[in-house]
């Protein structure tokens, strides 16, 4: 720093004590430059968005494959086995995606990048959780959309116009509520090392104890029993639905050992389970962000 | 411009801050001394609203910062000790998204970004990932970031720490001229001759508790005299050093005789004036004391913590490091 110039500044205007700009626009520019700089690192660093895509193409091309020759008429409704594990892949796709959503927190939170967000006026500080929600969601939607093509390229379907809105609802509740659960891990564990654990123990029992890879019918009563009060299947079903055919609010989508579920039930829970997780790490957010 | 009440913070059974009291005055540059685990980031992290404390309350320029914690935030500009950058973006678009977050409109971010790197000398490296930057690069864009909204005071904790000479007087001639410019400057230091350079008024810290406060020269010269460091032998014996000790209170014209076991049992005082060395040489000569160096110089702001506090800033530093565990106060300083 040898002989620095220390020429005064030009005369900027100081920004006002109390900003004139209404609140929301400041929560906007926040959350728009936080997602910012994550979507940065993704363009700057494409391997997590190349390894987040061909990961789930390598499932269902192998699964595909594995099952390919599954006697016809096992699976419900007369599926072929690949049309059938392409919801499941998309779901579980989002899922590992929104359940990482925590990681980049946790590392600002222990390399200080955080505290140095948390010393900025933020007219929310949740607009730092809002720009994990809205990374997440968009790399779950391009990681989803690759998957739907790559199905549709093998001969496994599209879900149409219609179809694909309730692809997209599912996916946001699903990962909105998985985000909450990752967002709060993220804030309550004491290190990365110990996300990790949580990530890598929650993550292969929860896909094979849904209905991603196999009926529940192909199950025996405990696993079926699990499966079908597993949220994935919430979000399976109601997707695979839409690959089968035009399903409406009412029609039942999973036949649970509990009773019949139907469409409009599925996204009930996923909706209930997004806002009961969000409320219930808001304690640790105001705590740690407050 | 800031002040502490009564601040007081634990971290479990580890009182960081014991009441603090602090006064800033505006248009200072105001120095927190101390060693390491002094509390000096604690108060500063409070102040910055990065903690919350036990008790007591905290002041900027007239705002209730615990109760108005935004407020506050938009007046200050905080430059953490290690300079926590995201090394896959570059200068410039750290400085963007700190611009976006203090609700900078585009063209001002752009214009103080430019502004910022000419005035810092690193336009050169302004479009490269903070990952490639030196340490003294890493330093400059923090302080970057922390000027990039014109903040009324700026915090430093320990701005110099782990920077090379040159590098360092360069950034206290930034801080000099933000002086000049109207800017009150808290830093914090264990460096004695960065406060001693920089600071119009210093406060010691140790552990937790304020020890002394005010003008550097003012400071020194309550000690008043001669500072005199008297060895008996490189290491004196515990009888031999308590015996001189004795001598010395006795003596008229002697003031604050303090014994300091880590330096091998040398004796520190202050002498009315320098006439009494002579006096006092004799005299331990009488009483079949050696004198294995005795040297005179003016007092020192480690005099003024030595006397505070019976051991010197560096013996304090080395007890703190082998008792500290710095991985419990990393956990801490997370959120």
């Amino acid at each position: 720093m040898t002989g620095l110039t220390t020429h005064a500044p030009s005369a900027a205007p100081r920004p006002s004590e109390d900003s004139s700009a209404p609140a929301w626009a400041e929560v906007l520019q926040e959350t728009w430059a936080l997602s910012g700089r994550l979507f940065l690192q993704l363009q700057r660093r494409p391997t997590t968005l190349v390894a987040g895509v061909l990961q789930p193409l390598i499932w269902l091309v192998l699964f595909g494959a594995l099952f390919q020759r599954a006697p016809e008429g096992l699976l419900p409704g007369g599926l072929s086995y690949g049309r059938f594990l392409g919801a499941g892949i998309i779901v579980f796709t989002a899922f590992s995606g929104a359940l990482n959503a925590g990681l980049p927190v946790m590392f600002d939170r222990e390399f200080g990048f955080l505290n140095r967000l948390l010393v900025a006026p933020l007219r929310s500080r949740y607009s730092i959780v809002l720009a994990s929600v809205l990374y997440i969601t968009s790399l779950s939607g391009v990681q989803s959309l690759a998957i739907m093509g790559t199905a549709g390229i093998m001969g496994n379907g599209w879900p149409g116009g219609s179809g694909l809105v309730v692809v997209a609802v599912v996916l946001l509740l699903l990962v909105l509520a998985v985000t909450g659960l990752s967002l709060g891990l993220a804030f309550a564990l004491p290190g990365h090392i110990e996300l990790l654990a949580v990530i890598f123990v929650a993550n292969l029992p929860l896909l094979f104890a849904s209905t991603a890879l196999a009926p529940l019918s192909f199950m025996p009563p405990w696993l079926a029993w699990l499966a079908a009060l597993n949220p994935l299947s919430f979000a399976i079903a109601p997707i695979r639905a839409v690959y089968n055919g035009s399903p409406t609010w009412s029609t039942v989508v999973l036949e649970a050992p509990y009773g019949s579920v139907t469409m409009g039930a599925c996204l009930l829970v996923l909706a209930a389970l997004a806002g009961l997780l969000f409320l219930s790490i808001r304690p640790l957010l105001r705590r740690k962000l407050g | 411009m800031i002040r502490l009440e009564g601040v007081r913070k634990s971290y479990g059974a580890v009182q960081a801050l014991a009441g603090l009291d602090l006064e800033v005055p505006p248009g200072y540059i105001y120095g927190l001394l101390g060693p390491n685990g002094a509390g000096k980031t604690t108060a500063l992290r409070i102040l910055c609203t990065l903690l919350a404390p036990d008790d007591g309350r905290v002041w900027l320029d007239n705002i209730d910062v615990l109760a108005q914690p935004r407020l506050a935030r938009r007046r200050l500009g905080y430059v953490a000790q290690d300079a926590a950058l995201d090394k896959i973006l570059s200068g410039r678009e750290m400085l963007h998204l700190h611009g976006a977050l203090y609700h900078l409109d585009r063209d001002t971010t752009r214009r103080r970004a430019v502004e910022l790197a000419d005035q810092l000398e690193m336009d050169a490296w302004l479009d490269r990932p903070c990952g490639a930057y030196s340490g003294g690069m890493r330093r400059r864009l923090d302080l970057a970031t922390g000027l990039l909204h014109r903040p009324p005071l700026l915090v430093l904790d320990e701005p110099t720490a782990g920077l090379d000479v040159e590098s360092r007087y360069a950034l206290w001639a930034v801080l000099r001229q933000l002086k000049a410019e109207g800017a009150t400057i808290l830093l914090s230091s264990h460096d004695l001759e960065e406060v001693n350079a920089m600071a119009d008024e210093l406060a010691i810290l140790d552990q937790g508790a304020l020890i002394a406060a005010g003008p550097p020269s003012q400071l020194k010269a309550a000690l008043g005299g001669e500072r005199i460091t008297l060895k008996l032998r490189e290491f004196t014996s515990d009888g031999e050093a308590s015996q001189a000790l004795a001598l010395l209170q006795q003596q008229d014209g002697v003031s604050q005789p303090v014994m300091n076991r880590a330096q091998g049992n040398a004796i520190s005082f202050f002498a009315r004036d320098a006439r009494l060395v002579e006096v006092l040489r004799q005299q331990l000569q009488d009483h079949g004391l050696p004198i294995f160096c005795l040297s005179q110089s003016q007092p020192s702001l480690d005099d003024v913590y030595l006397q505070a506090t019976g051991r010197t800033l560096m013996d304090a530093e080395l007890a703190m490091a082998t008792t500290r565990d710095t991985k419990a106060e990393q956990k801490a300083a997370m959120r």
